[in-house]
C-alpha cells in the first residue's frame, strides 16, 4: 500500500510538469500578448515598437523562453506564483479572494448533488423496472441534459416574475453576513448541484443494485433480518464507494469548471478569472490558474483512489 | 395445420426477408424503450435540420424592427428577439448548428482517441506509458477550460468551436478504447496477424480497431449529448459561434437575459431545445451502452 502511494505521489510529478509546459507553450502559441491586448484596450491608435518592447522587457517576455519557463517553475516551487500581468499585482492576492468564492460554491454545489443522489438513487433501486425508478432515471437524464445556465436563467426568471425578488447580486463573504450570502449563493448551487448529482445518481443506482445481488445479502435476508437495518448496515456501505470516487472528481471539476454558471448568477469566481485572464493574454495569472485547478484535480484523483483501496479491503494496487 | 412444411418455409421465408440490421433496430426499440424515444427525438431534429430552409417560416436572419420583441402570436410562433428576428426560425436553423458541431466534434474527438488508444496498447511498453501520461496531462484540465484555451488561441467560428470541443474528448476516450484494446491485443489472430507478417499499421487498422466497436460507439454516442451542450456553453459565453449564425447557446446570450422579465420566450425556446437534443442524445447513448456492453448493464 505504501509503495503504491508513493509510486502515486511520484506520477503526479511529470503530470504536473507536462501540464505546465503544455500550458505555457499554448498560451505563446497564440499571436499577441499582454501589451498589445492592454494598448489594444486603452485603443491606442499608435503603437510605439520601441515603447511595446520597452514594456515587455519590464515583463520579462524579452527572455528566452526556456528561461521564462525555469523562472517560473522555480516561483512555484516556492508557492510564488508572481504578479498578473495585466494589473501588476500578486497574483496569490488576485486569487484568494475567487477562490473563497468558487469552493464554497464547489462546497454547496456538492451537498446538494449528494443529498439529491443518495436517497434517489437508492429508490430507484430497491424500486427497480417500477415506475419509480423510471421516473428517478429521467429526472437524472434531465439533470445532464438541462444546461445549469439555462436553469440559472429560469430560476431568475421565475423569482422575478412569481416573487418579484432578485437574490443580491454583491458577493458578501459567509463570515461577514452568513444570511446574504447564502441567499445569493444557494441559486447556483441548486442548479449546478442538480446537474451533477445526475451522475452519482446513477451511479448509486447501479452501485446498489450490483451489491444487493452479493451473497451476504441474501444470507442477512434469509436470516431474516429487517430489509431496512440490510440497507442501511450492508448494501450502503459497500455501494457508497464508487458513489464517492464520482462524487469526488465532480467537486475537483466544479472548483474551475463553473465559467458558465458565474457568468449568469455575476459571480467573480475562479472561472470568470480565467476569462478574463485568457483574454488579458495575462499569461502569469492564466499559468498559475490552470496549474492550480490540475493540481486540485490531480490531488482529489488520487485522494480518491486512496480511499478507495483504503474503505475496500479487496481492492489492492500494485 | 399450420404446421405442413408450406407453411414452414412461408415463415422462415417472411423471417428471412426483414433484413438484419432492420430486426436489430426493433429488437432494440421493443427491448429499449427510452433508447426509442431518444432516437425519435434524434431522427425528428434531424429531419428539421435537414429540410430547415422550407420548416422555417421566416428567413432566420431577417430582422423587423416593426415587431421587435414580440410576443408569441399566429404570425412568430415562439415570438421576436431584440432585432425582431422570428425566434422559431432560429431555433429551427440552430438544430443545424448543434448537429453539425455535435457530430463532427464527437465523431472526430471519439475517432482520434480510438486510434490512440489502440495504438498505445499495442505497441505497449514505452510507447504505451508515454501515451498514457500525455493522455493524464490532458485530462487534468477541466473539459470546458481546455475548450476556452482552445478557443482562445484558434480563434472563434464553427470549425475552431468543433476543434475545441473534440481535443478534450480524446484522451477520455483513448484511455477507455485502450482497456478494451489490451485484452484484444493478446488474442490469438493478432499473434497471427504479426507472424503473418503484417505491418503494424495493418493490424492496428484492420484487425484490432474493429474489435473495440462496442467501447468506440458507447463513448462516441455518450460524447453527442455533452458536445451540443459544450457548444451551447462556449457560445453562450460570446466564444463560440458567431452571430448573426442562428445557434441556441447564442440565443440566450445577452439581450435573453437583460430582457428576460418582458420577453421570457427568448431565453426559454433556445434552451428548450438543447435541453430536449441532450436529453435524446443521453437517452440513445444510455441504451447502447446497456445493449453493447453487458459489463455496464444498468438494468437486467
Amino acid at each position: 500500500m505504501l509503495h503504491y502511494i508513493l509510486k502515486r505521489v511520484l506520477l503526479m510529478i511529470p503530470t504536473l510538469i507536462g501540464v505546465a509546459v503544455l500550458i505555457f507553450v499554448l498560451l505563446r502559441v497564440v499571436p499577441g500578448d499582454v501589451v498589445e491586448a492592454r494598448y489594444m484596450a486603452q485603443g491606442s491608435q499608435f503603437l510605439s515598437q520601441d515603447l511595446m518592447n520597452l514594456e515587455r522587457q519590464k515583463l520579462g517576455l524579452d527572455q528566452p523562453l526556456w528561461k521564462q519557463f525555469t523562472t517560473w517553475m522555480g516561483g512555484v516551487l516556492r508557492f510564488d506564483f508572481g504578479v498578473s500581468m495585466w494589473t501588476g499585482s500578486p497574483i496569490i492576492e488576485e486569487i484568494k479572494l475567487r477562490f473563497a468564492l468558487s469552493l464554497q460554491l464547489a462546497v454547496m454545489a456538492t451537498v446538494v448533488a449528494t443529498l439529491l443522489a443518495i436517497p434517489l438513487g437508492i429508490l430507484a433501486a430497491i424500486k427497480q423496472d417500477t415506475w419509480i425508478d423510471y421516473v428517478v432515471r429521467v429526472f437524472s437524464i434531465a439533470g445532464l441534459a438541462l444546461p445549469s445556465f439555462w436553469l440559472g436563467i429560469l430560476m431568475i426568471l421565475a423569482m422575478l416574475i412569481v416573487f418579484k425578488w432578485l437574490p443580491p447580486m454583491v458577493y458578501t463573504p459567509f463570515w461577514v453576513n452568513p444570511w446574504d450570502n447564502l441567499a445569493q449563493l444557494i441559486w447556483p448551487a441548486l442548479a449546478v448541484g442538480y446537474r451533477y448529482s445526475a451522475v452519482a445518481t446513477r451511479m448509486m443506482r447501479s452501485a446498489m443494485l450490483e451489491v444487493l445481488r452479493e451473497d451476504y445479502i441474501r444470507t442477512a435476508r434469509a436470516k431474516g433480518l429487517w430489509l431496512k437495518l440490510i440497507l442501511a448496515r450492508h448494501a450502503l456501505k459497500n455501494a457508497m464507494l464508487p458513489v464517492i470516487t464520482v462524487i469526488g472528481l465532480e467537486f475537483a471539476f466544479l472548483l474551475g469548471g463553473l465559467v458558465v454558471t458565474e457568468q449568469v448568477f455575476n459571480l467573480n469566481g475562479l472561472g470568470l478569472l480565467f476569462v478574463e485572464a485568457i483574454s488579458h493574454r495575462d499569461y502569469t495569472l492564466t499559468q498559475a490558474l490552470v496549474l492550480i485547478v490540475a493540481a486540485v484535480f490531480i490531488f482529489v484523483n488520487f485522494a480518491t483512489d486512496i480511499a478507495y483501496a483504503w474503505l475496500d479491503p479487496r481492492i489492492r494496487y500494485r | 395445420m399450420a404446421t405442413t412444411p408450406e407453411a414452414l418455409d412461408k415463415l422462415a421465408a417472411g423471417a428471412k426477408q426483414r433484413p438484419r440490421w432492420l430486426q436489430a433496430t426493433l429488437d432494440f426499440c421493443v427491448n429499449r424503450p427510452l433508447g426509442a424515444i431518444g432516437g425519435v427525438i434524434i431522427v425528428a431534429m434531424s429531419v428539421v435540420a435537414l429540410f430547415a430552409t422550407w420548416l422555417a417560416p421566416f428567413d432566420p436572419l431577417a430582422t423587423d424592427y416593426g415587431a421587435m420583441l414580440a410576443a408569441p402570436s399566429g404570425t412568430h410562433w415562439l415570438g421576436t428577439d431584440a432585432f425582431g428576428r422570428d425566434v422559431m426560425s432560429r431555433v429551427i436553423y440552430g438544430s443545424r448548428t448543434a448537429l453539425i458541431v455535435g457530430v463532427c466534434a464527437s465523431f472526430m474527438g471519439a475517432t482520434i482517441g480510438a486510434l490512440i488508444g489502440v495504438a498505445s496498447a499495442y505497441f505497449g511498453g514505452r510507447i504505451d506509458m508515454t501515451v498514457q501520461r500525455l493522455m493524464d496531462v490532458v485530462i487534468s484540465f477541466p473539459i470546458i477550460i481546455l475548450a476556452l484555451a482552445v478557443v482562445a488561441i484558434l480563434g472563434t467560428g464553427v470549425t475552431n468551436v468543433i476543434l475545441a470541443i473534440a481535443i478534450p474528448m480524446i484522451p477520455r476516450c483513448a484511455r477507455v478504447v485502450r482497456s478494451s484494446a489490451l485484452a484484444v491485443r493478446e488474442m490469438p489472430y493478432v499473434d497471427a496477424a504479426r507472424a503473418a507478417g503484417f505491418r503494424d499499421s495493418r493490424i492496428v487498422l484492420r484487425h484490432m480497431l474493429p474489435n473495440v466497436m462496442a467501447p468506440y460507439l458507447i463513448m462516441l454516442t455518450a460524447f453527442l449529448g455533452q458536445a451540443i451542450l459544450l457548444e451551447a456553453s462556449l457560445s453562450f459565453l460570446g466564444l463560440g459561434v458567431q452571430e448573426p449564425v442562428a445557434a441556441w447557446g447564442l440565443m440566450l446570450r445577452g439581450a435573453a437575459v437583460e430582457f428576460a422579465e418582458t420577453a421570457p420566450w427568448m431565453a426559454i425556446f433556445p434552451g428548450l431545445a438543447i435541453s430536449l437534443a441532450v436529453f435524446a442524445f443521453n437517452l440513445l447513448g444510455d441504451s447502447l451502452r446497456d445493449a453493447l456492453d453487458p459489463r455496464l448493464r444498468t438494468s437486467q
